[in-house]
């Protein structure tokens, strides 16, 4: 998963240190850690890194439904080990995100208050089986069309980070895409579930490369910085291109009557999301936001003892440790 | 040494005693997913349950080529009903806090790393390579269990009273691990599983080291619930568990996934 609506910022800062600083990215060359960087720069990078950070986090909890109705032994093995990785993913971009300043608990108390925000798509609810299969074909699919060009990104923690995590990513897609073929040739209820799982989840699925370009008036300075690679358009142009032959081959019909390819354009023309309904979603009225996080409040909560006692252990064992030398 | 009979109807029930824990164990931990109180132990938690899940898979896969009806390890994991499974009771009592769920996982780990050792020297191969795979995760999971453990009975005041708690709740379900019956005498006589008795001496020594580390105390009852592993009576709470995991496969019955 990944970030969307992150707006770049901007501070005064001495114009030839930002020169020189653009000048590194334009060659192509990472900028680590404890090298300077303009401070909008670093805060972008932090709300990105962070966003897509709570985002694998909170997707635990869409597949999570599923883990424990899993059909077979199989199926339920390959979810536990995608649901493994995306928290492990989380863990990489917290650490990622910790080289700039800012730690995971502060991180999380943001998320837990609302004032970071994870990706709309996990609002969205997992309601049948081949919903699973969706969500690593589509969901992944478009976190990884996403990511694959982030692996160049000029940040080098973020940079290292997407490497590893999209080759595990492209698992989960093949995964996903297998899972959701196996409902679609499957008995008549099998291939209902997968086609109600297309309908619902086409159009949250385009609205992961955030809104419309002509919308997006933050990409600007993000692409400059090489924080962002593509516009939203162009990446959800590549997503529904590369979709749209795989739900042929399942048999499964996209929700998008206008649906067709364009021979000129050499792209497929289709229907742009209900806009509406995204920023509702962003606003914190999407189907599932509300239990999302409470369910992540809860979890920290509840667990604030099992931190505080680890914790406490670690110190008693240290001063032990301490005295006996 | 003695070579099992194939279809030994007491060496299908033994694999389904030993396919059963994982099964119900692995389930019970994955409800956890998402909702652990830090995210390295939403990690741990997935991997020992997908580590419980594979070896479930070796084990009922196993069962279901000695019982030789043709049946599959799914088939056992998704359509027998509540008083044909064969697990313990302490492995499909509810979660409760997270501290009831890591002392729960310890006291079975601490059984399992034992038991799996024991059988690496099976006369079945096959038992042996399933042992022999299976202990190399387990003493994972042992190492991380006793940790936490001891990292909150010997934390704060409310981390020691929880587990404590944890400890008196769970302790009652301890004893139906080293029961023996007729299964374990046929087992025992085809060298293929020791006596669940033999195993207590090594077990009581690793749980105390572990438990006094952790502050804690151990119960001084020796009473212990029984049903789970013969099938005679298992907890309310595995029909709801099973309603759950059974659930795509009874609704659907003849779908394949």
């Amino acid at each position: 998963m990944y970030a969307q609506m992150v707006k770049s910022e901007a501070a005064q800062e001495d114009p030839e240190q930002l020169a020189a600083f653009q000048a590194r990215i334009d060659a192509g060359e990472k900028i680590e850690p404890k090298d300077w960087m303009p401070e909008g720069y670093r805060k972008t990078l932090i709300r990105q890194i962070g966003q897509h950070a709570h985002s694998e986090i909170v997707g635990q909890l869409p597949e999570g439904n599923w883990i424990t109705r899993a059909p077979t032994l199989e199926r339920k093995a390959i979810l536990l080990a995608k649901v493994q990785d995306e928290a492990g993913h989380g863990l990489y971009l917290y650490c990622a995100a910790e080289t700039l300043g800012v730690s995971r608990d502060e991180l999380t108390e943001m998320l837990l208050d609302g004032r970071m925000k994870y990706s709309s798509i996990f609002n969205y609810p997992t309601l049948n089986w081949a919903d699973i299969g969706a969500v690593g074909w589509l969901v992944d699919g478009a976190a990884i069309m996403n990511q694959v060009p982030l692996q160049r990104t000029s940040f080098g923690p973020y940079s290292r980070a997407m490497i590893r995590i999209c080759k595990e990513e492209s698992f989960h897609q093949r995964q996903g895409y297998d899972a959701i073929r196996k409902m679609a040739e499957g008995t008549p209820a099998q291939k209902k579930m997968a086609q109600d799982a297309l309908n619902r989840l086409w159009y949250p699925s385009l609205m992961m490369f955030g809104p419309s370009d002509k919308d997006s008036v933050h990409s600007a300075q993000s692409m400059a910085w090489k924080i962002k690679m593509n516009t939203n358009d162009e990446l959800r142009q590549k997503f529904v291109d590369q979709t749209v032959p795989q739900a042929e081959y399942l048999g499964l019909s996209v929700p998008d009557p206008d649906l067709k390819w364009n021979e000129e354009r050499g792209h497929y023309d289709y229907t742009d999301p209900d806009w509406s309904e995204f920023f509702e979603v962003i606003k914190g009225n999407g189907p599932c936001n509300t239990d999302r996080l409470a369910a992540r409040n809860k979890a920290w909560d509840d667990g604030a003892w099992v931190r505080d006692g680890l914790l406490a252990h670690a110190k008693k064992k240290a001063a032990r440790r301490h005295a006996a030398e | 040494m003695a070579t099992p009979t194939i279809k030994s109807p007491a060496f299908a029930q033994f694999l389904l005693r030993m396919g059963d824990n994982p099964l119900i164990l692995g389930h019970r931990i994955s409800e956890w997913c998402g909702h652990a109180p830090v995210l390295e132990e939403d990690i741990a938690l997935a991997n020992t349950a997908l580590d419980m899940i594979g070896q479930t898979r070796m084990w009922l896969g196993l069962a279901a080529e000695v019982q030789g009806d043709g049946k599959s390890a799914d088939d056992l994991a998704f359509l027998r009903d509540a008083w044909e499974f064969r697990n313990l009771l302490l492995v499909e009592v509810p979660n409760g806090d997270f501290g009831r769920t890591l002392m729960r996982q310890f006291l079975f780990d601490a059984w399992h790393a034992i038991q799996l050792g024991r059988l690496m020297k099976s006369a079945d191969e096959r038992v042996a390579a399933i042992a022999e795979k299976a202990s190399k995760e387990v003493a994972y999971h042992l190492e991380r269990s006793a940790d936490t453990v001891v990292g909150l009975g010997d934390g704060t005041e409310e981390s020691h009273r929880r587990m404590q708690e944890a400890l008196d709740y769970l302790w009652p379900y301890v004893g139906e691990m080293f029961q023996s019956d007729d299964v374990d005498a046929e087992m025992v006589t085809a060298g293929i599983a020791p006596d669940p008795a033999s195993l207590r001496v090594e077990y009581d020594a690793l749980i105390s080291r572990i438990l006094t580390e952790a502050t804690l105390t151990i119960p001084q009852s020796s009473f212990a619930h029984k049903g789970g592993r013969t099938g005679a009576m298992h907890t309310e709470h595995l029909g709801h568990l099973l309603t759950q995991m059974q659930w795509l496969q009874r609704a659907y019955p003849g779908a394949t996934w």
